[in-house]
């Protein structure tokens, strides 16, 4: 970023819980793991987090006010600024952005954590949808990908093939990261040979079922640069909403992802690296396409959602992961997305850049 | 702080009632928004971002349910936030919404909370349908109890505060409760729910939503010219803490007296009896409201009954408290945090009507959450400098 003034605000650390099926650990003791990892990367203690803001659900926990057990992890002793969304950690990164921005407080603690194994996830997400049309037909989240995957199939817009390409990509990317759930090498052929889940969705389609965790701790420009040699500076962030009926939306696009990448700032330069919250093959090609990202751009090396999906924390990864390409990959201008709803109804992109 | 100034200039609020059946969750939170809207004379485009807070998705069945409402609240194309703080949450839906303003990031913010707890079970949602939970009345009692051994207070001022604030109700057209010949002798024979509280110094279950819109300085200005009064926001603060751990004090939580301090620093407040106008204290029990005078730092340690019994916190009183009614008198869970910093604008903005205090210029909120850990508070002013 060519200039910097102490309004701006950059990402100083960060870590990313084991992605497993099914987690012996609490909510509450995921988070702590990756809290201390996060401040540990960042130099600093808990105590010298101003503000914490968590992503989780309770439909995910199987609980009512399930995030309040995971404020033991806060270490918010003497008590701490905190808030909390029933939303992924990215968006609970926005409001920690939000709040770093009324220019009285310089470091900010974001989380997001999701133990899917705790519940099946195709009887609770029919539960996010409108509850006199829709939550009575009990269409999952797969149901309701596979529509659009059908749409964009119709439409021409993408092939069964480029799908599995997807697949077997980003599961060989993924075994670049410990942490993930599902990786390996796999045969596009072969995977197309493969009998549908939920036509035109194959297993290799699909994301893993995840339980995880992810911290990210931001500060505002004079204590990030006090902190840490190289912040990653979060240049644009943005997320819109689009219209919850599926059947009212062109689903072929992505219109909110469209609108948060441009008030992001995304055309003021090119996007080396994209990692985003892409949980079904399609979403990827139909996200990438949305973001206006051509070839040049990498897309998911983290091997992304379709490596561990831990719901609730999968979009602040992404945004992790971003940042980890400027840190540890030499990359001077990277995005993170993170989505929420059926069909892809929420969208948010966050666009970060390192000093160079 | 260097963020900008913040004005209210719309607020709605549904009538709060046990069941709202004549309308759907899109209809309750559309109605308090849309009169919001009609009071700040903004139509649906003008809305640049919307903020909805509530208590848990279990209390409906709907889960993340603001991607249902995004239509419902004319959000589609605009950001969409969901915040979800326990029983702080309509405050801090409130504390999110400015903040889109204060850091200059959008112009127009309309915040919306609610709760519509006819379509479940509140009580079987508190213990995630695993049938332990002993509901908020069981979880307050002891601190509640044990707010009477430290301090003397004689057992009459939970009911003082019961009749108080449902005498207010009946000044509200919005309110839930309205108690028409409540007396103390009501209050002392309902029956005994969790020890000191009785049936009639407990809130009751309700449908309702509350809804603000919130503009920048010009905005508000420009409301102010056009002859429609606004409220600014002095100062906002949130505090958490953990629910359990030796050394915690439960009944005077440290999260509530640092996050009144914060608030009054930031508004310039040193003597908060003398400095605030009136205050809508979070109170779903009787005894919370003596307990949150001392908590919130308004009055000394042991002096907080003190003002109740004095009639201090009555509507004609030296520090009127809840006058709204208060969460006594309508309890929509995620909405009654939001309700509590709507009253205390509408004070300022001299827009409460009935049960409105002569020349209110500034008025404090809050509201709480979870096992009193979360905290949330806003001092408002009809000026931006109204602190004296």
């Amino acid at each position: 970023m060519s200039s910097v003034s102490n309004s701006d605000i950059a990402i100083i650390g960060w870590s990313i819980s084991p992605m497993v099926r099914n987690t012996d650990y609490t909510e509450a003791q995921l988070l702590n793991q990756v809290i201390s990892g996060a401040v540990e990367d960042a130099g600093i203690t808990r105590k010298e987090v101003d503000f914490t803001c968590a992503g989780s659900c309770d439909y995910v926990a199987g609980q009512a006010f399930s995030f309040v057990q995971n404020i033991d992890a806060l270490g918010a002793w003497p008590p701490k600024r905190d808030s909390h969304v029933e939303m992924d950690g990215a968006w609970a990164l926005y409001e920690a952005w939000l709040r770093l921005q009324m220019d009285d407080i310089d470091v900010a603690l974001a989380m997001g954590s999701g133990r899917s194994s705790t519940a099946d996830p195709a009887t609770i997400y029919p539960m996010e949808m409108d509850p006199y049309y829709l939550a009575p037909l009990g269409t999952d989240a797969v149901s309701f990908a596979a529509l659009q995957a059908r749409s964009l199939l119709d439409a021409g817009l993408v092939t069964e093939r480029q799908m599995a390409e997807v697949a077997a990509r980003t599961r060989k990317d993924g075994k670049n990261r410990s942490y993930n759930q599902v990786t390996g090498d796999f045969d596009v052929d072969e995977l197309l040979a493969g009998d549908y889940v939920r036509a035109p969705l194959r297993r290799h389609d699909l994301p893993p079922i995840t339980d995880g965790a992810c911290a990210l701790v931001i500060a505002r420009a004079d204590k990030a640069r006090e902190l840490v040699e190289n912040p990653i500076w979060i240049t644009g962030f943005a997320h819109y909403s689009e219209l919850h009926y599926p059947g009212m939306r062109d689903l072929r696009t992505s219109n909110s992802t469209t609108l948060a990448a441009k008030a992001a700032g995304i055309e003021s330069g090119p996007i080396e690296v994209a990692e985003i919250q892409s949980a079904f093959t399609h979403e990827e090609l139909l996200l990438a396409s949305a973001l206006g990202l051509g070839a040049d751009t990498l897309i998911n090396p983290s091997g992304g959602p379709q490596s561990a999906n831990p719901i609730m924390a999968t979009g602040l990864v992404r945004i992790a992961e971003a940042a980890g390409q400027i840190r540890d990959n030499g990359k001077q201008r990277t995005l993170g997305h993170s989505t929420s709803g059926p069909c892809l109804q929420q969208n948010l992109v966050c666009i970060l850049e390192g000093n160079n | 702080m260097a963020h900008q100034p913040c004005a209210i200039v719309g607020i709605g609020q549904t009538q709060h009632k046990t069941r709202r059946w004549d309308v759907s969750l899109g209809g309750l939170v559309r109605e308090a928004a849309s009169r919001a809207l009609e009071d700040a004379q903004m139509d649906w485009s003008d809305i640049d971002a919307v903020v909805v807070g509530k208590a848990p998705d279990l209390f409906e069945g709907v889960m993340k349910p603001e991607l249902y409402l995004t239509d419902a609240l004319g959000a589609a194309g605009k950001p969409m936030f969901r915040v979800h703080t326990a029983g702080s949450v309509g405050g801090t839906t409130g504390i999110v919404a400015s903040h889109h303003v204060e850091t200059g990031r959008h112009k127009r913010v309309l915040a919306v909370a609610y709760q519509k707890q006819s379509e479940g079970n509140a009580q079987f949602a508190l213990g995630s349908g695993r049938g332990f939970s002993i509901g908020a009345g069981g979880a307050f009692a002891p601190f509640m109890r044990s707010y009477m051994y430290r301090t003397g207070a004689p057992a009459e001022i939970g009911p003082m505060v019961a009749v108080k604030d449902r005498k207010n109700a009946l000044k509200n057209p919005y309110a839930h409760l309205k108690l028409q010949d409540i007396s103390m002798e009501k209050v002392l024979a309902s029956p005994m729910m969790w020890d000191p509280v009785r049936f009639l110094e407990s809130c009751p279950s309700s449908d309702g939503a509350c809804a603000v819109v919130f503009t920048d300085q010009e905005g508000g200005e420009a409301a102010a010219k056009a002859g429609r009064k606004p409220a600014w926001i002095l100062g906002s603060a949130v505090r958490s803490e953990p629910s359990q751990f030796p050394g915690r004090d439960p009944v005077a939580p440290q999260g509530a007296a640092d996050c009144a301090a914060d608030v009054y620093q930031q508004a310039g407040i040193t003597n908060p009896l003398e400095q605030i106008d009136c205050a809508e204290l979070y109170v779903p029990f009787s005894w919370y409201e003596p307990m949150w005078l001392e908590g919130h730092l308004i009055a000394e340690k042991g002096e907080g009954w003190k003002m109740v019994q004095r009639g201090d916190t009555a509507l004609d009183g030296s520090f009127p408290v809840n006058m709204s009614g208060g969460v006594l008198s309508s309890n929509p869970i995620g909405a009654s945090g939001l309700l509590r910093f709507a009253e205390a604008a509408l004070q300022v903005r001299g827009m409460a009507g009935e049960h409105q205090v002569d020349g209110a210029k500034v008025a404090l909120a809050q509201a709480y959450g979870a096992s009193a850990q979360y905290f949330s508070m806003w001092v408002v002013g009809g000026s931006l400098d109204a602190v004296s």
